[in-house]
């Protein structure tokens, strides 16, 4: 889950970091209210990259210009995301803007320090262009970030005196949050010098789901649409997609595959849920309620192979709720023999081959019976 | 000979006593694999499946001989159990849960490391050894022993593949599961050398999915140093970006990760890459 900046900063603040005062609005007038000297900088807050370009920050000089600013952004359309909310904060004088991360890495299957004193642009295009301006530290996780690791990173971005101490805290600090935090991205870029210091002037967090249950605080996310939301309260994964089938399957590899498999033969996948490991009936009914739901879609495809799910629970769960447009189902694996009698007890075809199946779905979607 | 296990392989099921433990273990059991323990902490002295059960995996290796460990533990609890059994250098740990933290599995993957034990998983389907030995949860029947290497980040797409080889004739040797999560304790990589050690496996099937660069790095493997002949599937060509492809969370960003990108790797290292499951079989045949 990504968190917006505000949210990654407020996560910041409260483990010491630097950052600037700033206040969240969601509406212009608000501007008035806030007591934050000027001048500021206005700043949409959207997940996506590239809000700078889209024009979705600016810097303002008095009450007026930042009021109008605000008025510009809120709602702005940014790569398909509406500004909701802008944060306001105090500008900072930058005199030189590195960058800073703890990110997991899952080639070598362990934590990633990520240094350069290229910072305030995108870290992939400095990576393409110019490699050697970035400096990598691999994190032993029974150690985790050493004062002295920090340091030797902190002179390689060619800091030194206070500014080397400042920047050994917020490494070791940034680390400390990206573990605690159970977080798969904590990034600072730009980390400017300003006035002699370290300011964190932008910060982004995205953080772990499977380490949700350790942590009650975490904000609701706001990247997903509210089916897709819905699912996720069912231990369920939906994805929408723009075609006209529905897609139920086990397994991302499964699910993946089957989306292929529906394009080989002219289909397109409306959206697909996959149900995971160990799927129940319950779940099974909930599947079936949720894909249906999307407006547009003719056909439904069932594709399950069991394994840790048992195919008799998945029969089960279609009986019950048995699907409303014309379903095409495909089940095999662990327990294949009682669920392909369960179904026919209650009239309910269901094959065993992934492409037949497929080309029933797309055949149902064309409005063939 | 066979890759990770095999009829010599005494197998210790942590979270036997749960619905999923208790319902694979009776299926392993059933397919002729020595499952001598069950672990639970506090329900040491029953069975389950006349398995004994233990409260700790000490107990049960010093009482039972277990030489390997299957995990089927809730995701909150993977991590100390994980690492009991590394503890114990049961070899391998395989961990069917799902939902692991990522930070976990690190944690988990470092352990395993220094102390030399083989890691599958978290969240994959376990490991076969076809006619010999079945650790996870990969369904029994659709195997028959044969010259045929297999080894996949998905659990249900292994299933299709070796489906697909039995009803083409074709019997495999073992079938490694290594786990669509981010952070995984074995590479394809460190398979493919397994297999290129394995006398009883003359080809291998590599099934893929977008996401990460692990296919790449196989490519490079593939072409530099093993002997065998590589089939390859990899799943998620229509995929959208950015889109997280369901629980594993496959995930394409930027131009790494992309199945093009894959296939055309994995094609300059003298991969055949068949576009659907379908095509396996054939792909494999020719190359026996």
């Amino acid at each position: 889950m990504k968190l917006h900046e505000y949210q990654a900063k407020e996560v910041f603040a409260r483990y010491g970091l630097p950052v600037q005062a700033g206040v969240v609005i969601d509406r212009p007038e608000a501007v008035r209210d806030l007591s934050i000297p000027y001048p500021v900088v206005v700043k949409a807050q959207v997940l996506v990259g590239g809000r700078g370009k889209a024009g979705g920050v600016k810097l303002a000089k008095t009450p007026a210009e930042a009021e109008a600013h605000a008025r510009a952004i809120l709602g702005m359309d940014i790569k398909g995301e509406r500004v909701g909310r802008v944060l306001v904060v105090q500008a900072a004088d930058i005199e030189a803007e590195y960058y800073l991360a703890f990110v997991t890495d899952r080639g070598a299957r362990r934590v990633a320090g990520i240094a350069s004193a290229a910072g305030g642009v995108e870290i992939e295009t400095v990576a393409r262009e110019s490699p050697d301006k970035i400096a990598r530290l691999d994190v032993d996780p029974c150690l985790g970030v050493l004062p002295f690791a920090a340091r030797g990173l902190g002179r390689w971005l060619g800091l030194d005196g206070t500014l080397l101490d400042e920047f050994t805290r917020i490494a070791a600090t940034l680390y400390r949050l990206y573990w605690e935090q159970d977080a798969d991205l904590a990034e600072i870029n730009p980390l400017a010098r300003s006035g002699g210091h370290l300011l964190c002037v932008d910060a982004k967090l995205v953080l772990d789901d499977n380490a949700a249950y350790r942590h009650t605080g975490r904000p609701p996310s706001e990247e997903m649409t509210a089916l897709e939301r819905e699912a996720r309260e069912h231990g369920l994964a939906y994805v929408e997609l723009d075609g006209d089938i529905a897609v139920i399957g086990n397994g991302a590899g499964l699910v993946m595959s089957t989306l292929d498999l529906l394009a080989h033969v002219g289909g397109r996948a409306a959206n697909f849920l996959d149900v995971g490991g160990g799927a129940s009936e319950e779940s099974m009914q909930t599947a079936i309620e949720l894909v249906q739901r999307k407006p547009g879609v003719r056909a439904l495809f069932i594709n399950i192979f069991g394994g840790i799910t048992r195919t008799d629970d998945i029969a089960r769960g279609i009986v019950r709720r048995p699907p409303r447009v014309p379903a095409s189902i495909r089940l095999t694996g662990t327990n294949e023999v009682e669920a392909r009698r369960i179904l026919s007890d209650a009239g309910i075809a269901a094959g065993t081959d992934p492409e037949e199946g497929a080309r029933t779905a797309v055949a149902f979607a064309r409005g063939k019976r | 000979m066979a890759v990770l296990v095999g009829r010599a392989t005494r197998l210790l099921v942590q979270g036997i006593t749960g619905y999923q433990g208790a319902f694979h273990a009776k299926q392993s059991l059933d397919a002729g694999t020595a499952v001598v323990a069950g672990v639970t902490p506090g329900k040491g002295g029953g069975r389950v499946h006349e398995v004994p059960v233990f409260d700790t995996v000490d107990e049960a290796v010093r009482a039972t001989g277990a030489n390997a460990c299957v995990l089927f533990v809730p995701a909150r609890f993977a991590r100390d159990a994980a690492l009991e059994a590394i503890a114990a250098r049961l070899d391998p740990v395989v961990i069917i849960t799902e939902g692991v933290p990522v930070h976990d599995a690190i944690e988990i993957v470092a352990y395993a490391r220094r102390q030399g034990v083989r890691l599958l998983g978290p969240n994959g389907p376990g490991v076969t050894t076809a006619g010999e030995c079945r650790v996870g949860i990969m369904p029994w029947h659709l195997f028959t022993p044969g010259p045929v290497g297999v080894v996949s980040r998905s659990g249900t797409l292994t299933y299709e593949v070796v489906a697909a080889l039995t009803g083409a004739g074709l019997g495999q040797s073992t079938a490694v599961g290594l786990g669509g999560d981010p952070v995984a304790g074995t590479s394809f990589v460190e398979a493919l050398e397994w297999f290129g050690a394995d006398s009883a496996t003359r080809a291998v099937v590599l099934i893929g999915e977008i996401g990460g660069s692990a296919e790449e790095d196989a490519a490079r493997y593939i072409a530099r140093s093993l002997k065998k002949p590589v089939v390859s599937y990899i799943a998620g060509r229509t995929a959208p970006p950015g889109k997280r492809m369901g629980h594993a969370g496959a995930v394409i960003s930027g131009t790494e990760g992309t199945a093009e990108h894959k296939v055309a790797a994995l094609e300059a290292a003298g991969v055949a890459v068949a576009e659907l499951v379908s095509k396996v079989p054939a792909l494999v045949r020719a190359r026996l």
